[in-house]
């Protein structure tokens, strides 16, 4: 399954792109494509650069030099952000006071363009089915900051999911969340990349995951240390060092 | 009691109060949320400096006072933002600097006198039919505008970066907010008064949000709290003649109270 993708379609160029939040270069010279069907995982130690790189793909970050463009377009003229879905690393920046349901949560997914408060039968639906595909339709109306971390990450997963995406963007999406509902979600996101040709740019540090789901990687360090199929990556020095570096090694080959 | 109705000054207080209410009620709500409780206060001061300003140049104060907070809240957002001042010294600087001014002016038109106490202390019963029309007009637009961008407001109040990520124009809603909590401030004002336009904002969304369990149930509830307080805060004063600032003020601080302790009552 592995190296087949590569007569895709272009949809995000990443040029030259170099990033400092003020005292150095965080990112340097980081240039690589992400193709149409492509499930693409960036990987790297903490502190790496991998969640800057996924903010200045999604235009929440200004790159110093260099620059991503999104379907043949600027992030500056690319308008269409409804077609990427977006889970931020950890929800810890989430007020756990807010007074918000998670079916509300989930829906700001799909009404980010609308303009009156009501829902249509269809959103509706669309809403119930994200909720189903992460398993939390029962907690619905509850408080979002009632439920546990891991409850919270699967709402962010669905209001990810909610608006049907054609690229998926996912920071560290399972973390605090058990292994049972990680193999659940990985299967899903394996299934939308496969069936429904949605592209799937995840970071994470899960070697089991990698090997199991991952087509393309992406392995980052300040700069691009390694960007190719996973079948190559697993054969390359930066591998093996990953590994001598003690990564989580669940690891399920095939 | 009907009989209230009758009178054309408590109609015109009934109809514009209610209007207010609501959008108090409403955007008191965000304001909380993006812990901006304050703003109010710090916006309601320098609007005292406007309508000092516009008793000197006898100009309508009102609108005066609208010009200069929205000025200042707009300046206040950018200090927010850019200048790194931390959270709320800009309006602690704000608010003491229009008060000052508005002191100073007041004393050099000579104008301490009932017109300016009635912005003071607030003085709905006697509303001006010009200001009828001019608030409830403002009142609605700023319903409107946080009507139709509800799902926005209430996506980047919540998660403001992943609000941005699905290509909402954040920064021009909070410009959006700013010019809206600028008009609320003054049209309260003429409700409660300078001094407890920020209670009006505050403590009817403050005791919303001691129940709701999601976003629509705290934007109603803070709703119907704020224009339950006018109303009954008006028909009382009235009745019993009484200042209609304290008792509309006193009457949410009493909301509040009852659904603060409901809650630690349900655990
Ligand atoms: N808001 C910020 N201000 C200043 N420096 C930052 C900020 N965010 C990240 N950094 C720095 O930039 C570098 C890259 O951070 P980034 O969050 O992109 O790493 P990461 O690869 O996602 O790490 P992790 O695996 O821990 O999530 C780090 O050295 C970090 O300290
Ligand atoms: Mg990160």
């Amino acid at each position: 399954m592995d190296s087949v993708a590569t007569e895709q379609e272009l949809l995000i160029e990443i040029r030259k792109v170099a990033y400092s939040y003020g005292y150095g270069d965080v990112l340097k010279d980081v240039s690589f494509p992400i193709n149409q069907e492509d499930f693409l995982a960036i990987i790297g130690p903490n502190g790496s650069g991998k969640t800057t790189l996924l903010k200045i793909i999604l235009g929440l970050l200004k790159p110093r030099l260099g620059e991503v463009k999104i379907m043949g377009k600027t992030v500056e003229e690319f308008a269409d952000w409804k077609t990427i879905g977006y889970v931020p690393q950890k929800a810890t920046h989430i007020d756990s006071l807010f007074p918000v349901s998670v079916k509300e949560v989930v829906a700001m997914g799909i009404q980010s363009s609308r303009r009156f408060p009501r829902r249509t039968r269809e959103e509706d639906s669309c809403i119930s089915r994200a909720l189903q595909q992460v398993g939390i339709e029962e907690y619905k109306n509850r408080r979002i900051g009632n439920l546990s971390a891991g409850q919270q990450q699967r709402v962010f997963i669905a209001r990810a999911l909610a608006n049907h995406p054609k690229i998926l963007m996912l920071d560290e999406p399972t973390t605090g969340v058990d292994v049972k509902t990680q193999e659940h979600f990985y299967d899903m996101l394996h299934r939308l990349n496969r069936e429904e040709g949605i592209t799937i740019v995840l970071i994470t540090h899960e070697v089991g995951i990698i090997n199991k789901h991952v087509a393309q990687v992406a392995c980052l360090n300040q700069t691009l240390v390694y960007h190719g199929s996973h079948d190559e990556f697993c054969r390359s020095d930066e591998f093996k060092r990953m590994l001598a570096d003690g990564h989580h090694l669940v690891s399920h080959h095939h | 009691m009907e009989a209230l109705f009758l009178y054309g000054f408590f109609q015109r207080a009934f109809l514009t109060g209610i209007f207010i209410a609501i959008a108090c009620g409403l955007l008191g709500i965000f304001l909380i949320l993006r812990r901006d409780a304050m703003i109010g206060h710090g916006l309601a001061h320098v609007a005292f400096a406007g309508v000092a300003l516009g008793l000197f140049l006898n100009v309508m104060p009102l609108a005066v006072a609208l010009f200069m907070a929205v000025v200042a809240s707009w300046i206040i957002m950018k200090l927010k933002v850019k200048a790194g001042l931390h959270g709320d010294t800009a309006i602690a600087i704000f608010s003491s600097v229009g008060f000052a001014l508005g002191i100073l002016l007041a004393t050099l038109s000579q104008s301490f006198n009932v017109d300016l106490f009635s912005y003071l202390f607030g003085e709905i019963l006697a509303i001006e039919p010009s200001e009828v029309v001019f608030s409830i007009v403002l009142a609605f637009v700023v319903v409107l505008l946080i009507v139709v961008n509800y799902h926005k407001l209430m996506y980047m109040t919540f998660d403001r970066e992943s609000a941005k990520a699905s290509g909402i124009k954040v920064d021009r809603l909070d410009g959006l907010l700013t010019l809206l909590t600028a008009v609320t401030v003054v049209l309260g004002m003429k409700v409660v008064g300078i001094l407890l336009v920020s209670a009006l904002v505050v403590i009817p969304a403050a005791a919303g949000l001691q129940v709701a369990s999601s976003f629509k149930q705290a934007i109603v509830l803070s709703t119907c709290i704020s224009i339950t307080s006018v109303v009954l805060g008006l028909v009382l004063a009235f009745l019993l003649d009484l200042p209609a600032s304290g008792s509309i003020v006193l009457l949410s601080f009493l909301a509040f109270g009852i659904l603060f302790v409901f809650r630690r009552a349900r655990g």
